[in-house]
């Protein structure tokens, strides 16, 4: 089950891929199938994005290892499919008109936030090696890759702008990303208060060079 | 083949639940049905004559299930598809439609005097959602003018204001939406008394699906789609421009009274010099009214960036 865990979850993460094609080929996505598509991709890219950052929190909270060792996965995949997203915004539902794109980015905060987004998930997808987590030392790769709680933030933001009138799921969604947030800051506090110096950093949430805990594979 | 290799129908018919369970509930759950599932019909209208005036030629009509199951009516739930899987919720007979305020002969019609009261003609608009999709869509309906002067509207008749039904079984209605209910909507008189003006009955010859605002709506084809108010039960003509509900919605931030369609002026998420028109893969340029220029004096002299 060990060695299954980062295999099936890479199944897992191809899943929503495969069946959105079958469906964009079948007709099964209505009668708007560009928007189906743009809406799903995005969707999949928010959920995996939430997933990412809740394995250090599960390891701090249930003290779960295994999460960590599918993060790097879960984070390239939330990229793999913002990619598709972008490139289904900017193909299939612009035409690849770049003007309009571009006006589009700077006018509306919702299209802002969504490439905002994509632009700071960019550097991350980049430097989710371990070799770039060697080149740029882990203590600045981790202060980099807090930045996933900024994307978190503004794909939130996004997703809300999404709909005319608020929804209840994105609302829990963003109450969901808070809260993992929360975990991260309350650990913190808890370490560097008096008396705390001795709890040993938590794996994931430490600053402990020697030991990456994204793996490559 | 042996029948017993055949997919039992039982097993068949739940295929969706299989599919669904094999990506894990909740993307599942947020993405669309797998195949459409067939849009009932509506019962054939008694006579409809094609008005040779709005036979738009030149464009192609959607599909009947492109109309029936794309669809903006959060009365029936907030998703496209959620209006026609929710459509028996609302029932539409019997039906009253009361016609009050600035008139000199107010009346509540039941629906089936209306529909023997007014010769239902065909006439094909486009139309424009406010969301940037637009389709081509057969009505069959009359003038909301004839409709209006049978009431005779006094002189301090200035707007008429249009009530969306509230049934307390309707799901939107029920749960979250996030717009208050009854939904309303309001034209300006001379708005309302233009002959491209419409009051809705059915759509390729058939009586209206519920979900496209059976049994009788707006079509005010000029304008984005949500000023034309589905499923009517009131009409008030008054002397005020009447409160609507997406003029109200976060203090105006959605659209203002007026909504032409115009592609000079954005929604505030989002551009709408181009639309999607549902079957087409890439956006084509909007029109300025959605391409019925014979509304632009009723404006003359307006701002329309200001007038949105």
């Amino acid at each position: 089950m060990k060695k299954a865990l980062v295999p099936l979850s890479f199944a897992a993460c191809c899943l929503p891929l495969l069946w959105l094609c079958a469906q964009f080929f079948l007709g099964g996505l209505g009668a708007n199938p560009v928007e189906a598509l743009l809406n799903d991709l995005g969707y999949t890219a928010f959920v995996l994005l939430a997933l990412t950052l809740a394995c250090t929190p599960l390891q701090l909270v249930l003290g779960w290892k295994w999460p960590l060792r599918i993060r790097k996965l879960l984070g390239d995949f939330c990229f793999f499919y913002a990619c598709l997203h972008l490139l289904t915004y900017s193909v299939l539902d612009q035409g690849l008109d770049l003007s309009a794109i571009g006006k589009d980015v700077l006018k509306h905060k919702f299209i802002f936030l969504g490439m905002a987004t994509w632009l700071l998930l960019l550097p991350l997808a980049v430097t989710s090696t371990a070799g770039w987590q060697r080149r740029l030392g882990y203590r600045r790769w981790k202060r980099l890759h807090r930045l996933v709680y900024l994307a978190g933030g503004l794909a939130s933001f996004h997703f809300l702008l999404r709909f005319k009138t608020p929804r209840v799921e994105t609302v829990l969604w963003m109450a969901a990303i808070a809260v993992l947030l929360l975990v991260r800051v309350a650990d913190r506090v808890r370490r560097r208060a008096p008396g705390g110096a001795g709890v040993p950093p938590a794996t994931g949430g430490g600053q402990r060079p020697e030991h990456p805990v994204v793996q490559s594979s | 083949m042996r029948s017993s290799e055949i997919t039992p129908k039982s097993v068949y018919l739940r295929r969706r639940e299989f599919l669904e369970l094999g990506v894990g509930s909740a993307l599942a759950l947020s993405l669309p049905a797998f195949a459409r599932d067939k849009v009932p019909h509506g019962q054939k209208l008694a006579s409809v004559s094609a008005n040779p005036k709005y036979a738009l030629a030149e464009e192609k009509k959607n599909s009947f299930e492109d109309i029936a199951s794309y669809n903006n009516f959060y009365e029936l739930g907030t998703d496209k598809s959620d209006p026609s899987e929710n459509a028996q919720k609302l029932v539409t007979r019997p039906w009253t439609v009361s016609v009050e305020g600035e008139v000199g002969k107010p009346r509540k019609w039941d629906i089936e005097e209306i529909l023997k009261s007014f010769p239902v003609e065909e006439r094909v608009y486009r139309l424009r959602c406010v969301e940037a999709w637009s389709m081509v869509v057969p009505w069959d309906g009359f003038p909301l003018a004839d409709f209006l002067k049978k009431h005779d509207p006094t002189s301090r008749a200035k707007y008429v204001a249009f009530e969306t039904v509230v049934q307390p079984q309707m799901p939107g209605v029920k749960g979250y939406a996030g717009i208050p209910f009854p939904y309303l909507e309001g034209l300006r008189i001379d708005e309302a008394m233009h002959p491209l003006a419409l009051l809705g009955v059915g759509l390729y010859g058939e009586q209206l699906p519920n979900q496209d605002g059976a049994p009788i709506r707006l079509v005010v084809p000029w304008k984005y789609g949500f000023k034309s108010a589905k499923s009517i039960v009131k009409i008030r003509l008054q002397e005020t421009q009447p409160q609507t509900t997406w003029n109200q919605y976060g203090g105006g931030v959605e659209y203002g009274f007026y909504a032409n369609v115009n592609p000079d002026v954005d929604h505030p998420r989002w551009s709408q010099a181009k639309e999607r028109r549902i079957g087409e893969l890439l956006r084509r340029k909007t029109l300025m009214f959605n391409g019925y220029p014979e509304v632009a004096s009723l404006y003359a002299g307006m701002d329309l960036r200001k007038f949105y």
